[in-house]
C-alpha cells in the first residue's frame, strides 16, 4: 500500500521539509502520494509533483482548507486514510496540529517526531528532550508519523508526478481563521539554514540581537534563540530553538550567551559544528560545543563580523 | 461555564533523566517528580478566567498512579476547585488518555478544556488534539495569548513564522505554550486549604475505557554522546579552526 504525505503549502510551492518528509515515507511503503490541500493550491500542487519520488499528488480544492484549519482538514485526510499504510507529516507547526487529530479520528496512535525509520511499523523518536532515544513499534493498520525533517536527506526536485483533482469535504464551523502576525525576515529559514547563529540571555537586550544580525547577514545565516531570550522579549516566538520550539541542525550553529540548558541542546545538538562563545567557562554549551571561546561576547561578536568573510 | 485542566506527574524538568540499564525506560524511582510545566501554565490561565468571572469551577484531571494525587494537589493550591484522577499503574498513551479525559468531560460537561501543548518527559504533543478530535470539538494549540467570551474564544497560537489569530467556537480544547502566562506558586495557606479540597478516584473500567498501549516500546537508549570539542583563546584561531579544520565557512 502507498504512504501518504500530507503537505503544508504556501500556496505557490509546498514547504521545504516536505521533501525531507518524502523521504521518510519512502522508507515506510513502496510508493509515495502527497497530499495538497487548499485553495487554488495549483501551482503548491506541481511544487509538490517535481519532487523525486513522489507517485502521485493529491490536489483537494475546497475554501476551507485555505488556512490549515485542523478540524477542516483533518476530515479530508481521515477520508483518504482507508487507501494508505501510513499518514505522514512533517513535525512543524501544522503537522503537529493536525496530525494527533487524524489518528484519534481513526482510533490509531500517533508516532511523534519520528528520526529514524527502522521498518514500516517501527520508528526511533527522542523523548525527555532528547536526552533518551525510544524504539517503539505500531500495530495500528493505519500508521499515522510525523518526521523531523532535520534528520531525513530532502529528496531531490526533477520529478513529475501526475496531478489529481479530487473534492473537498467542506467547512465544518467549528473554527475561523482572523491572521497572522509573521515575522519578517530575509534570512534562511531556521530550520533549513545551512549556518544559524543564536542568541540567549547573555545578549542582555532585544537591541542588543543587531550585533547577531550583522554576523547572520554576513554569514548567510539563519537567526535563533534560546527560550530564556524569547521570553525576555528580545525576539519574537518563532526565533525558539529547543524542545519545544524548532529543532535545527545546520553545518555550523553558533550560539552566543546561550548558557546550554537541556532543553535547549534539544533543539541544536545535532547540528555538525557548534561554536560556543560564553562569558561561563562552566556552562554546560562547552559540553556540546566543539570549538568554544570564553570572553565577553560584546567583544568577540563584532571581531568574529569583521574577521568572517562575506558570503 | 466549567474550565477542566489536565496535570501530568512527569519527572522535574531539572533533573537529568537516566536510561534504565536493561534499556527498558527511564529510571524514575527516587526522581523528583513535579507538575508538567505546560500543565501549570494550563491551570493558571483556568484561575485566570476565575479571577475575571469567566469560569464558575476549576476541575483538575490526571491520569496514573495514586501519586498523581499530589500533582492535583498542587493544582488545588494554585487555585483549582476539585479534583478528579482516573488511577492505574499501567502504562498510560496519548490516546488512552484522550480517551480518559473524554469520559470525564461526557460526565462533567465542562465549556472548556485546557491543557499543556505536550509534556516533557514523553514529547508527544498529542493529547489535547485527539481529545478535541474524540469530541469534535474545535482546537486552539500552541496558545500565546487566548480570550474567551459570548460562546467563542479568540487566540493567538505560536506557530513556525511567528503568531496565528485564529477565533474557534466552544466548547473547545485549548493547549498552552510557553509564553501564554507565567504561572503562580501557591502560598502557603492555599497549601492548607489544598488539603480539604475533594480528589475523586475513578478507575478505567468504570469509565468504559480500553487503556491498552497501541505503542510497543521495544527499548529506550541514550543517545549518541557528542564527543567534547576544544577551547580557543583567539577569534583568529577559531576562524581558522572553522574554515581549514570543520570545513563549514
Amino acid at each position: 500500500m502507498a504512504v501518504l504525505v500530507v503537505a503544508a503549502h504556501d500556496g505557490k510551492t509546498v514547504r521545504s521539509n516536505v521533501a525531507n518528509a518524502v523521504t521518510a515515507a519512502s522508507q515506510m511503503g513502496p510508493e509515495v502520494h502527497v497530499l495538497v490541500a487548499g485553495s487554488n493550491a495549483g501551482e503548491a500542487a506541481k511544487s509538490a509533483a517535481a519532487i523525486q519520488g513522489v507517485a502521485k499528488v493529491l490536489d483537494a480544492e475546497d475554501t476551507a482548507y485555505a488556512n490549515w484549519l485542523a478540524e477542516d482538514v483533518a476530515p479530508l485526510v481521515v477520508k483518504l486514510a482507508p487507501n494508505y499504510s501510513h499518514i505522514v507529516m512533517a513535525a512543524d507547526s501544522v503537522g503537529k496540529n493536525i496530525a494527533p487529530r487524524v489518528a484519534a479520528l481513526l482510533d490509531v496512535a500517533q508516532v511523534s517526531e519520528a528520526i529514524q525509520v527502522v521498518s514500516p511499523d517501527t520508528f526511533v523518536r527522542p523523548i525527555y528532550a532528547g536526552n533518551a532515544m525510544a524504539t517503539v513499534q505500531t500495530a495500528d493498520k493505519i500508521k499515522v508519523v510525523t518526521v523531523r525533517p532535520t534528520n531525513f536527506k530532502a529528496a531531490a526536485t526533477g520529478g513529475s508526478a501526475p496531478i489529481e483533482q479530487i473534492g473537498g469535504t467542506g467547512a465544518g464551523g467549528l473554527a475561523s481563521y482572523v491572521g497572522a502576525e509573521l515575522s519578517k525576515s530575509e534570512r534562511p529559514e531556521l530550520t533549513s539554514a545551512k549556518i544559524v547563529v543564536s542568541g540567549g540571555r547573555g545578549l542582555a537586550s532585544g537591541e542588543n540581537f543587531k550585533m547577531l544580525e550583522a554576523l547572520a547577514d554576513k554569514l548567510g545565516a539563519g537567526l535563533g534563540a534560546s527560550r530564556a531570550a524569547v521570553d525576555a522579549g528580545y525576539v519574537p516566538n518563532d526565533y525558539q530553538v529547543g524542545q519545544t520550539g524548532k529543532v535545527v541542525a545546520p553545518d555550523l550553529y553558533i550560539a552566543i550567551g546561550i548558557s546550554g540548558a537541556i532543553q535547549h541542546l534539544a533543539g541544536m545538538k545535532d547540528s555538525k559544528t557548534i561554536v560556543a562563545i560564553n562569558k561561563d567557562e562552566e556552562a554546560p554549551i562547552f559540553q556540546v560545543a566543539d570549538y568554544g571561546i570564553v570572553g565577553d561576547l560584546f567583544q568577540i561578536v563584532p571581531e568574529l563580523t569583521a574577521a568572517v568573510e562575506k558570503k | 461555564m466549567k474550565v477542566l485542566v489536565a496535570v501530568k506527574r512527569v519527572i522535574d524538568y531539572n533533573v537529568k533523566i537516566r536510561v534504565k540499564a536493561d534499556n527498558t525506560g527511564v529510571e524514575t524511582a527516587n526522581v523528583k517528580m513535579s507538575m508538567n510545566p505546560f500543565d501549570e501554565i494550563a491551570v493558571e490561565e483556568a484561575i485566570r478566567m476565575k479571577e475575571k468571572g469567566q469560569a464558575t469551577e476549576i476541575i483538575a484531571f490526571s491520569a496514573g498512579p495514586a501519586q498523581c494525587q499530589e500533582t492535583i494537589r498542587t493544582a488545588l493550591a494554585m487555585g483549582a476547585d476539585r479534583g478528579v484522577l482516573v488511577q492505574t499503574d499501567a502504562e498510560l498513551q496519548p490516546l488512552a488518555v484522550a480517551k480518559l479525559m473524554k469520559a470525564v468531560v461526557d460526565k462533567e460537561q465542562p465549556g472548556l478544556v485546557i491543557v499543556g501543548k505536550q509534556a516533557i518527559d514523553d514529547d508527544s504533543n498529542q493529547t489535547g488534539q485527539m481529545l478535541a478530535a474524540l469530541l469534535g470539538w474545535s482546537q486552539g494549540t500552541f496558545a500565546n495569548k487566548l480570550n474567551v467570551a459570548d460562546g467563542s474564544a479568540e487566540l493567538k497560537r505560536e506557530v513556525d513564522g511567528g503568531l496565528e489569530n485564529i477565533k474557534i467556537k466552544l466548547p473547545a480544547v485549548i493547549t498552552t505554550d510557553l509564553r501564554l502566562n507565567e504561572p503562580r506558586y501557591a502560598s502557603l495557606p492555599n497549601i492548607m486549604k489544598a488539603k480539604k479540597k475533594p480528589i475523586e478516584v475513578l478507575a478505567p473500567d468504570t469509565l468504559g475505557v480500553d487503556i491498552a498501549p497501541r505503542l510497543k516500546v521495544l527499548k529506550v537508549e541514550e543517545p549518541p554522546k557528542r564527543k567534547s570539542g576544544i577551547k580557543v583563546k583567539t577569534v583568529a584561531e577559531l576562524v581558522d579552526k572553522l574554515k581549514n579544520e570543520a570545513g563549514v565557512i
